[in-house]
This record gives structure tokens, sequence and C-alpha cells, in this order.
């Protein structure tokens, strides 16, 4: 009896002790955590833009390089067989969205002079009217264009298929590149495509709004729709398309947008 | 007496931290992309009752016009949302802790006892366990909340690869839909939670740092001898009050599920 007795407060002592020293480890982890924690976000917050210049910018660094490492994780479920739900062309919108005129507002621009150059190896062109490329079987699509807004529209294209037109003027070997670029005439708007998404099924040359020729502000006589892009890839007024091993410049990846964009 | 019980697990306390911020982070950056084009509203017959959101409010939080800003910062934490979240789930699965979470058939009627009891409708509570009905309810939904928005933005972040997904959600715009009102269903749940979480006081608190609680064990329970004897007259007598009190432990004895409803003394909050 005796001996319980003094054991009694010793106990409830090592028990307060016990509880004591379970709260100094857990909060002081916890805090030590939470501002390491904080630390972090302060770093990516504070860490540098993007030097301008380069393919891509406008972003923190470390920001990009998650970019790009969340591309190569997503490139993996790419395939050409995943196809954009195509609607009725009862379905699509009379008014088409436009949203950007960038490469677009050169006043000496005309139809008539305007020409295709497919840019080949030894600084070769390939050089193509609207009528060379009107010449061979129009693909047409009515699909939901998604912008990376967040608005997206239900559409009516027609043209040459992308994969088509690189087969009927015998550019296969070209496929061997990693990338495809286009600009506009005035090389104010440009953007870069991964090969496999350029050879998309659904990637179409449009020169047809709605069943009639492309309207100047949406890009006439050429342009492109890429449907496994979000809108700023689907570059209006095309007049040069050339293929290279590395990522051609992109009008929006150098303001802090993905590179990929892909949908 | 004072004793330790051990209320949260390691991992719970892990995720639920390391949740807070990057959830804060998503729904912050989430908000930078929706103001590009931030049509969402409420319209019945025609009339707006509220457009998402009021000018103020962007001005109120300071949220800037960065859009590609918010693309960068949510492609990135959704990783480690996923990531945190998946680990959760997995834990509680093979830790069995889910049997203290999800719901059972009771929980939807008690947690309606619960809610009545909260706001200081009804006196008794029903019975708290580590998790009361209503909270069963409550963190079970915000899991599946979770993985709504995972798989609700995977579906609209990549519709064309995700494209059963996007179908299942019933489509580009409602995926899109759902995946905003979900934000609205966090923003609501913190709220709750904040004030039940001061309510439930420091305690309930503690214990999801430090994962254990301190409870006061009741002597009653620890003397069961006198619950299986007459009461004998040549012994001490007891007083009325206290040979109430075990009588009326013994029936709730017999009666386990009516012994718990009275059950004193624990917090009965929906935290």
């Amino acid at each position: 009896m005796e001996n319980s007795q003094e054991e009694k407060p010793k106990e409830i002592q090592s028990l307060d002790q016990k509880i004591k020293r379970r709260n100094f480890i857990s909060f002081t982890t916890f805090f030590v955590l939470g501002g390491a924690g904080l630390g972090a976000w302060k770093w990516l917050l504070n860490s540098p833009i993007e030097p301008s210049g380069g393919i891509t910018g406008g972003t923190r660094v470390p920001l990009r390089r998650a970019l790009n490492t969340t591309e190569l994780a997503f490139r993996r479920f790419f395939s050409p067989n995943h196809l954009v739900k195509t609607y009725p062309k009862s379905m699509a919108a009379k008014k088409v969205r436009q949203n950007s005129d960038i490469g677009l507002d050169d006043k000496s621009f005309s139809l008539e002079n305007w020409k295709l150059s497919v840019e080949k190896e030894n600084k070769n062109f390939l050089t193509l009217g609207i009528d060379e490329i009107k010449a061979f079987p129009k693909t047409e699509i009515v699909f939901d264009f998604k912008c990376v807004e967040g608005w997206d529209q239900i559409q009516y294209w027609g043209g040459i298929r992308f994969i088509d037109f690189i087969e009927h003027f015998k550019l296969s070997d070209y496929t061997q590149y990693k990338y495809v670029g286009m600009e506009t005439p005035d090389k104010n708007y440009y953007v870069g495509l991964d090969m496999e998404s350029a050879l998309h099924p659904q990637t179409i040359l449009a020169y047809e709004m709605n069943g009639k020729p492309i309207p100047m502000n949406h890009g006439a006589p050429l342009r492109l729709i890429i449907p496994v892009k979000y809108g700023i890839k689907n570059i209006k007024r095309i007049g040069k398309i050339s293929f290279s091993n590395e990522r051609p410049r992109d009008y929006w990846a150098e303001s802090g947008y993905d590179y990929y964009s892909g949908l | 007496m004072k004793e330790i019980r051990e209320k949260h697990s390691l991992a719970m306390r892990w995720t639920h931290w390391v949740n807070f911020p990057i959830l804060t982070i998503m729904i912050w950056s989430g908000l930078l992309i929706y103001w590009a084009n931030d049509e969402y509203r409420i319209t019945l017959f025609g009339h707006t009752f509220f457009r998402f959101f009021p000018e103020w409010f962007y001005k109120w939080l300071k949220v800037p016009s960065h859009l590609a800003e918010g693309l960068s910062f949510h492609f990135f934490f959704m990783w480690f949302f996923t990531l945190n979240g998946f680990f959760y789930i997995l834990y509680t699965i093979f830790s069995g802790d889910w049997k203290e979470l999800v719901p059972q058939k009771k929980s939807f009627k008690e947690a309606l006892l619960v809610v009545l009891h909260d706001l200081h409708i009804i006196k008794i509570a029903p019975p708290q366990n580590k998790y009361n009905a209503a909270q069963r309810i409550a963190y079970t939904s915000i899991i599946i909340m979770g993985l709504g928005s995972v798989l609700t933005g995977l579906a609209i972040y990549k519709p064309v690869q995700f494209n059963g997904l996007v179908w299942f959600f019933g489509g580009y715009h409602f995926a899109r839909i759902i995946h905003f009102v979900l934000t609205l269903g966090y923003v609501f749940f913190f709220i709750i939670h904040i004030v039940q979480v001061i309510l439930a006081g420091w305690n309930n608190f503690r214990s999801v740092v430090s994962g254990f609680e301190i409870v006061q064990t009741e002597p009653m329970v620890t003397e069961p001898i006198l619950l299986n004897t007459e009461p004998n007259p040549s012994e001490t007598p007891i007083e009325p009050e206290r040979q109430n009190f075990l009588l009326d432990t013994m029936q709730e004895f017999k009666n386990p599920s009516e012994k718990e409803l009275d059950k004193p003394d624990q917090s009965n909050s929906l935290h």
C-alpha cells in the first residue's frame, strides 16, 4: 500500500512529462517543417524569370522546368488514335469567335501575292499557291475549339490534313524531325509543334470556315486547325512552314505559357 | 485520471498539413486561371443572381490577371495535390482507418442529430467515437471531392487524350463546372471546419498535430464489480443519487446503443 501510494504521484508526473515531451516533439516538427515549407514557397515566388531571347520565357525558371517535365509525362498518353469529339455541322457557331490579330495587321498584305513556303534542307524552299493546296481532297471537321483562357466554341473548318499535305508534296522525309515551325508572313506570330501532334489525323491546314473561304480576320488564306492543342497554337495566315529537331520559336511560350499546350 | 489516447496516425497528420497549403495554392492559381474568362453566374428565369466573381472580389483578394502564371503554378502543384491525396487514400484503406471514417448506415440519421446538437436545438449528442456521424460524412465527402477535382481536372486538362473521362463527367463544359463547384465546396468546408475546430478546443486541435488526445477516465467504469453485485445492506450504504446512477449504468450495459447516446463529456462537433 505504501509503495503504491508513493508511486502514484510519480506516475502522474511521468504522464505529464510524456505529454509534454510528445507535444514538444510534434509541435517543434510542425513549426520547423511549416517554416521550411514557407521558405520553399518564398524561394519559388522570388525565383528568377527566364531570361528573354530564349525559346520559352516569361515564367519562373523552376516552374518552366516543371512545365517541361509535365509535358514529358503527358506526352506518354498522346496517341494519334485519341480523336477530338466531332459534332454535326448544324451545331457549329455561325459567328466564329476571334481573339487575336497578332500577325495579321500588315497593311501591305494581299491575298493574290500570298504563297506558302516550306523550308526544305539546304535552304531550298517549296513554294505553293492556294490553288495547288486546294487541288487535293478536302477534309472537314466540326469540333469544340478550346482557348487557353477557358472559353470554347464548336466550329466548322475545312482544308487539307497536315499528314496528307506531307504525303502529297513528298515531304515524308521531314517527319523524322521532332518539330514543325509555322509563322505568319510578317513573322509576328509563330508557333512550334511537336511532330506527333502535327501529324495527328485531325490536324488541318484550313482554307475554309463554315464552308466558305476563310475571312481575313480568321487567317485567310490558310491557317492551322490543330484540335489537339489550345487555340494559341492554331496559327492564322501561315506564311512559312519549317522542320527542326530543336523547338521552333513560339509566340506564347515566350510569354510564360506552356510550350506543349496539348489537349 | 488523465490518460493519453492515440487519435490520429502520423500519416493522417502529415497528409492533412501537406494538403492545406497545397490546396490553398491550387485554389489561388485556379482563380488566376478562371479570371481569364470569368463567365460563370447563377441565372434563373433570365435574372442573374450572382456573378462569379464581382469586381470587388478580385480587388479584395488582390488577384492579378495573370493567366500564364496561374497555369504554371496549377500544373506544378497538381502533382503534389494528387500524390498526397493518393498516399492518404492508400494509407486509409490499408491501415483499416477507413472503418472510423466511412459513414455507416446509421450515420446519415445521426448526422442530423449532430447538427441539431451543434446548433443547440437538442441536448443529447449522438456518439462521438473518433469521428461522429457528421464528421464521417464530411470527411469522406471531402476525400471524394478531392478525387473529383483530380479527375475533372484531368478531363479538362487533356480532354482529347482522356475523352472517356470528359464523357463520364458530362462533357467539357460540365466537367469545368464540376471542377469549379468543387472548389467552392472546399471554401465552404474550410469555413465550417475552422469554426468547428475553434469550438472543439485545444485538445482536439492538438491531436491533429501530435496525434493524441488527453481523456479523463471515469472512475465508475473502473469499478465494474459494483455493477455485478446485488446491493448488500451490510456494506456501506450507497447514496440514493449514486444508486440511481449505478442502476442507469447497469441498464445501459444491457442496451449498449442507449448507453452511447448518454455518454457525457465528449466534444460532438463537426470539425
